[in-house]
């Protein structure tokens, strides 16, 4: 007999084997992190339950068992390991296992070449990732399964992070689509992580075995692996177990069952962890605390004894909905504080309805609505203002402390913080790559640990010695937290460090601040998160400054709102409201439609809402085409002209056939350059198109590095459409070094950039059928290349000669500065132009490879919509003069930002907004430099970061409130 | 506190006044044994260097406060501990330099004396001044890394690598617990000695110590049971910094396996080898080839003195340079020369060929160079070399130690079922 036990990151599993291997006895349990007391338990009830259990062999598995195993004396087995022993004994012929777990996801393959894959740092696409998504739908995990089978559409949702996933998710939400089709799209972006993150790039066929929870549990993700797969995978009985089956077919040696059994109750940890100081020392520190910030205090009054002028404001949130009614001395008559469940409209209707049933004669002067939820919901109710998020935290803070420096608020999931300097919004952090440290996180672990938010919260006050759990990802501060646990932490002492870690994270990974100097000292700290007076206490402690919270923190977005309705009509004499009355929410209709924009190749997903009388909302659109009917304006925007002129270069028949180029990375400004070379040589130069979805995922499963920057992973999808079109000759050099610009210290070109052709001949097979092209080459050399170009080219093309190569270099040359020559010739007039008119100029900066519509989303075209003129950091950058920077300035591409920024500071008509591609190193160095830069010369800097898939609600937010700072909303 | 002067950039320089007065150079730890030896290069060129090597989540925590927490994390450790030695207090700040490499490739880690710099400002340690260890970049005054004084350096790269391949290979098979450690102690503190007196560095000279060195750990008393043999690649840092790797070695040894770090003679190889390449590539001056040339064959003549004096007394000896970079050939091309480059998939080929099958790969979290060179090539070199069984570990702030260490452990499980059936 035989005994395994699993300890996965939230469950207990153990199994009893026979002599034959059969399962005869199965169990399995929450754990809720009281790891050491469930495994007492369960060997009591297995001793209870199966005779002679306790002379079974036994070992141990799962992820949260290895240091437990240890301490117990019992033997430990590595779960992957595991599994796959199980695989083949139960399961014999198995060619590929998908395992996904509650922090884990793997696939094993065994047979052809045994390999084993584990997902890395990051904990998208697992259990974990699902129960967020279900949380986020407000249903039960088995009703998600069920939405699925009811699915007409899909999106594409980012399931690299649950983060992502949210900030995908809750605008669709918000725009209303429908459920069904949004829990298929979570499946299929699991199916798509786990294919992409974990196969890369090895087929995935034969026998194919399901296990896990998540995939014994939800059929319809089965379905979405099967269909992607194109096979019929198995999903055996037991499947939950096979973990624990594993272990107990590796077990060798019996176990004390009492001695272990009588361990684990004394079990306590080393006690040794890292650890903060309490957050107050004694009660009456405590007790001050409480009455100082009980000085910020809203008033509440009766709403149904009211009489006068109100003021509504609502801020529908992405996690929650809050709206306020406001007398006119600004008192609170009524307030919501509500969980957004994905439908904000139908939560403000309640809301509305509940005001008019309990004051019906309430007469509402003016209203405001702000938040990701504000279009829609101005438009369902004709709600008089729509405001900014920023505008409207601000516009509270100040009611609060009319001098605020410095306001910063923590919500469900997003930190917003700003600067105020001369009463005006002059910088703003948002946290856009990594949700650690938001409200959510907090509840996320009080739930786990089996309590309520406030209750978690309150326990860490008190705590002796708050552990230091630094700032990182939900998932995996999980980890730490079991590993604190098992050193001895308590409950108090881990409620302190998270609240400790949600502000760390925020100072020192969104604002980046080192010491409170740099934030001002009149700070004013809001959002539900702030409520919590662990958070709270902590920040002080942190930063060492006394802040002002109200006791109206979690609803200071519509407050805000409410009292910048009211500033609004603050001269008019009667003014009235334009919001929905009762008999209009009476007659209210809400109707979606779902459709696909078509008008230009970003093919936007849109949501069409209608509303009683017909007003339509359209959402999910990029630019204003779908509304409008008309196309966007180029001629103030350089993205635009840069696509057209690229698609200049167009194949011309060649006596020495085709070369292909995938247009990607550093393409998107060598094209030029190379299709000239080729073309002077006689080749007909064929280059794939601009990226989109689909030829994204045709090269997808052949991504070795899932932290590599996007733009380099559709690197392989264009390698892949060049041959799939069968070109026999693609070329795509490897380049150390960039042109020198004569602007910095040297002019290479980032590792990535650089040699990322490397990548593409060790993990493509397709590529070695035919041609794969990739010298290292100098462009950065005029002199040298022609003869190291001839001498790399005729071993694929004998009969080209050292001529021929030297004159179409030079032609090739000459192009490269055409490009240039033209593209700063319309940069020059677009500038022109918006002097003569008196419009704001945006420098659009990043990468040449930014202009992609698939990188940049059509950011470039919702900027540009804002009636600003968009261009980018080349066409400025050769503007000024060498300068001295603060960093080693030895990237092209990177230089150009920092003169980009040098100019900008110049001038008074210029802003600059630099796209940061989510992964990229470098862009670690060049953001603060930039910002330096600026903030050096009073500029504002703004920051956004893209990946596959990017929440333009947060890039909306962020170009409005740089306008509205300079004061061009 | 000496005065404080500046280059025409702004940049705070190391005056002949600052090592007049003696003060203090602090530098980051790396590879413990190497870095033990080569401090005495500096003292005894009148540097008042110490090695700073301390440990612990405030290091971390530190690096997190004061440096873009999307830079490496070798970046946020060793400025991250600079930072933590300035503000213990146990140093007259006005009295205090730092000393860090910088090696000016396309990598950000040419980045790391800049953020530092940065960071000191932040920290208000405006005062104190960074000394760039490297060759043909920032200059100081009061600093210069002279001719002798590089051979000095190749010579403790020597005595180091040596020390750590032998030590390694004995350790996990020593009748004597800590016979080896005990060995590599004495013979690190003679070598100490001897470079504080400025010996012990000629290619003869050390030719003899080699011998020696090979000699006394042949004697060991050893019992070679068959034992997973493991080898460590990666970014130089976590590759070899305890603090970096969250002490990767002695997790290994606690599992019973072997492990084998590849030399850093191979890495000083490959920088100076990289110039030579980039004109052999690209074109360039001659008289800069035929300079980096002489470097490159003396730091050659060297390496074949390890390889000797290891193969001579029956322990496994380093691969050869030549041999590696023509080993790569096929999976990475020589001029990837950015932060490890080619050599670190090189090391991986040489590894699975010299019985070490079993691998570590360590990286930062978001390594550039190592998404081409580690992650990006580990499905060629199995293709090449089945046996090959590699893990892939990314370091970071935020990668818990039990989340690494069970990816390890799988590796090891794969390892330990391939040497149970050889042996069977």
């Amino acid at each position: 007999m035989k005994l395994g036990l699993d300890i996965g990151s939230t469950t207990i599993k153990c199994v009893v084997l026979d002599d034959g291997n059969n399962l005869i006895y199965s169990t399995y349990q929450r754990h809720y992190s009281q790891i050491t007391e469930k495994i007492g338990e369960i060997l009591k009830i297995v001793r209870e339950a199966v005779p002679d259990a306790d002379k079974a062999a036994v070992a141990m598995s799962g992820s949260a068992g290895m240091g437990v195993a240890e301490d117990c004396g019992i033997d430990f087995v590595q779960e992957v390991y595991a599994t796959r022993v199980a695989a083949n004994t139960f399961i014999p012929g198995t060619d590929v296992v998908i395992e996904l777990g509650g922090e884990d996801a793997k696939i094993l393959f065994l047979s052809g070449g045994l390999e084993v894959r584990m997902n890395g740092t990051c904990a998208g696409g697992t259990g974990a990732f699902i129960d967020q998504m279900a949380t986020l739908l407000s249903v039960p995990l088995e009703e998600m399964d069920e939405l699925a089978k009811g699915y007409e559409k899909t999106y594409t949702i980012a399931s690299r992070c649950g983060v992502f996933a949210k900030t995908d998710i809750q605008p669709l939400l918000n725009q209303g689509a429908r459920k069904a089709d949004i829990a298929e799209s979570i499946f299929r972006a699991v199916v798509s992580q786990t294919v992409a993150g974990l196969a890369q790039g090895r087929e995935i066929e034969g026998r194919v075995v399901y296990l896990g929870g998540p995939l014994t549990f939800m059929s319809e993700l089965r379905r979405c692996f099967d269909s992607t797969l194109n096979t019929t995978g198995i999903c055996p009985e037991n499947s939950l177990y096979y973990v624990a089956c594993g272990a107990a077919l590796c077990a060798e040696k019996p176990i004390d069952f009492d001695e272990i059994i009588e361990k684990v109750k004394h079990y306590t940890g080393s006690g040794n962890f890292a650890f903060n100081p309490p957050l107050f020392e004694s009660e009456d520190d405590y007790k001050r605390f409480i009455e100082r910030h009980n000085k910020a205090f809203v008033e509440t009054k009766d709403l149904k004894s009211y009489k006068g002028k109100v003021y509504i404001g609502m801020d529908s949130g992405s996690t929650t909905v809050k709206a306020v009614v406001l007398s006119e001395d600004c008192d609170l008559l009524y307030s919501e504080y509500m969980p957004s469940k994905g439908n904000p409209v139908s939560l403000i209707k309640g809301f509305l309805e509940k005001v008019y049933e309990i004051n019906p004669d309430v007469e509402v002067a003016s209203s405001a609505v702000t938040g990701y939820g504000e279009d829609i919901v101005k438009n369902a109710f004709s709600v008089d203002y729509g405001i900014v998020e920023t505008v409207a935290h601000f516009t509270a803070a100040k009611h609060f402390m009319p001098d605020v420096e410095f306001i910063i608020d923590i919500g469900g999931q997003d930190i917003k913080c700003f600067k105020i300097h001369n009463g005006a919004i002059d910088n703003i952090f948002l946290n856009e790559a990594c949700s650690s440290g938001c409200g959510s996180f907090l509840q996320t672990f009080a739930n786990a640990l089996g309590y309520s938010i406030e209750d978690f919260a309150e326990k860490g006050i008190f705590a002796k010695r708050p552990v230091d759990l630094g700032s990182r990802c939900t998932v995996f501060m999980n980890s730490s937290v079991k590993q604190a646990q098992k050193d001895g932490a308590t409950i108090e002492d881990i409620s302190a460090g998270l609240s400790l870690s949600v502000v760390k994270n925020a100072l020192y990974k969104v604002i980046r601040a080192a010491s409170p100097d740099e934030l001002g000292r009149r700070i004013v700290v809001q959002g539900g998160t702030f409520l919590n007076n662990a958070v709270l206490r902590a920040f002080e402690q942190e930063m060492g400054v006394e802040v002002v919270r109200s006791n109206i923190a979690g609803l200071m977005g519509a407050f805000g709102a409410a009292l910048y309705s009211k500033e609004k009509v603050k001269d008019r004499k009667n003014p009235k409201s334009t919001i929905a009355g009762k008999t209009e929410l009476e007659n209210f209709v809400h109707e979606i439609k779902v459709t696909n924009c078509g008008l230009c190749n970003n093919n936007c997903r849109l949501t069409v809402n209608t509303f009683s009388g017909g007003r339509k909302f359209i959402a999910g659109n990029r630019c204003e085409r779908p509304i409008t009917k008309k196309a966007p304006k180029n001629n103030r925007n350089i993205f635009a002209y840069k696509l057209e002129l690229l698609s200049g270069y167009k194949p011309k028949e060649g006596k020495r056939g085709t070369i292909g180029i995938p247009m990607g990375l550093n393409m998107y400004e060598l094209l030029p350059f190379w299709w000239r070379f080729f073309t002077e040589l006689g080749f007909k130069v064929v280059h794939s198109p601009y990226s989109n979805r689909k030829l994204y995922q045709k090269g997808q499963q052949t991504i070795p590095s899932d932290t590599v920057c996007f733009p380099a992973k559709l690197m392989h999808g264009h390698v892949q459409y060049l041959l799939d079109k069968g070109i026999e000759n693609i070329f795509y050099p490897c380049l150390s070094y960039n042109f020198d610009e004569g602007m910095g210290d040297n002019h290479y070109n980032c590792p990535v950039v650089a040699y990322y052709p490397e990548v593409i001949k060790n993990n493509m097979k397709g590529i070695r059928d035919i041609n794969f092209i990739m010298p290292y080459l100098g462009i950065h050399r005029p002199k040298d290349f022609p003869k190291k170009a001839y001498e790399n080219l005729k071993n694929y093309f004998s009969t080209l000669t050292l001529g021929e190569v030297k004159a179409a270099a030079k032609a090739a040359y000459k192009e490269y500065e055409e490009y240039f020559e033209k593209l700063r010739k319309r940069g020059d007039e677009i500038i022109a132009a918006a002097e003569n008119e008196g419009r704001e100029i945006i420098v659009l900066s990043g990468r040449p490879y930014h202009i992609d519509p698939e990188i940049n989303h059509g950011i470039d075209k919702l900027i540009s919509g804002f009636d600003v003129s968009v261009v980018s950091e080349d066409v400025v950058s050769t503007r000024v003069e060498k300068f001295s920077t603060t960093v080693l300035n030895q990237w092209t591409y990177h230089s150009r930002l920092y003169a980009a920024a040098q100019y900008v500071s110049t001038r008074k008509d210029m802003q600059l907004v630099q796209l940061v591609s989510f992964g990229c190193g470098v862009d670690a160095i060049t953001t603060d430099e930039v910002r330096e830069i600026l903030e050096r010369n009073n500029k504002i800097y703004t920051q956004i970061k893209i990946d596959e898939i990017t929440n333009l609600g947060a890039v909306k937010i962020r170009i409005r409130s740089l306008l509205s700072a300079i004061g061009r909303e | 506190m000496a005065e404080l002067k500046y280059d025409e950039n702004g940049r705070l320089l190391f005056t002949k006044e600052m090592k007049d007065e003696g003060y203090k150079i602090l530098a980051p730890s790396m590879a413990p044994i190497h870095f033990a030896i080569i401090k005495n290069v500096f003292i005894h060129e009148g540097y008042n260097l110490e090695l700073v090597d301390t440990a612990g989540p405030e290091i971390a925590q530190t690096g997190l406060k004061y440096v873009h927490n999307d830079t490496c994390y070798p970046a946020l450790l060793v400025i991250g501990q600079l930072i933590h030695a300035l503000q213990s207090g146990k140093y007259d700040v006005n009295k205090t330099a730092l000393m860090i490499t910088q090696t000016g490739g396309g990598c950000r880690a040419s980045n790391y004396i800049f953020l530092l710099r940065k960071a000191l400002k932040k920290a208000g340690f405006e005062q104190v001044p960074v000394i760039s260890l490297s060759i043909g970049m920032e200059k100081n005054p009061g600093f210069s890394f002279t001719i002798p004084l590089i051979r000095r350096f190749a010579a403790g790269l020597v005595y180091g690598d040596a020390l750590m391949l032998l030590s390694n290979q004995t350790k996990p098979y020593e009748v004597n617990k800590g016979e080896s450690m005990r060995l590599v102690d004495e013979w690190v503190k003679r070598l100490t000695d001897d470079f504080a007196k400025g010996e012990s560095y000629r290619p003869k000279e050390i030719e003899r110590y080699l011998d020696k060195i090979g000699e006394s750990f042949a004697k060991i008393e050893v019992n070679r049971v068959p034992k997973v043999k493991v080898g460590v690649v990666g970014e130089i840092y976590v590759k070899y910094a305890r603090l970096g790797n969250n002490d990767l070695e002695k997790f290994l040894a606690d599992q019973g396996c072997e492990v084998n770090l590849p030399g850093i003679m191979g890495f000083a190889l490959f920088k100076v080898d990289n110039r030579l390449e980039d004109i052999k590539l690209y074109g360039g001056s001659r008289l800069k080839f035929k300079v980096c040339s002489v470097l490159f064959n003396y730091l050659v003549r060297l390496e074949a003195m390890i390889i000797k004096y290891t193969k001579k007394y029956g322990f496994t000896p380093p691969g050869q340079y030549a041999h590696i970079k023509k080993l790569v050939k096929p999976v990475i091309g020589h001029g990837s020369k950015m932060g490890e480059g080619w050599l670190l998939t090189a090391e991986m080929l040489e590894l699975a060929e010299s019985g070490y099958e079993n691998i570590v790969c360590t990286q930062p979290f978001g390594c550039l160079p190592n998404h081409i060179n580690g992650k990006g090539a580990v499905r060629r070199i199995k293709e090449l070399n089945p046996r090959a069984n590699i893990v892939t570990i990314d370091y970071d702030p935020g990668a818990p130690k039990v989340n690494q260490e069970n990816r390890i452990k799988l590796m090891l499980a794969v390892g330990k079922e391939e040497l149970e059936k050889a042996s069977h």
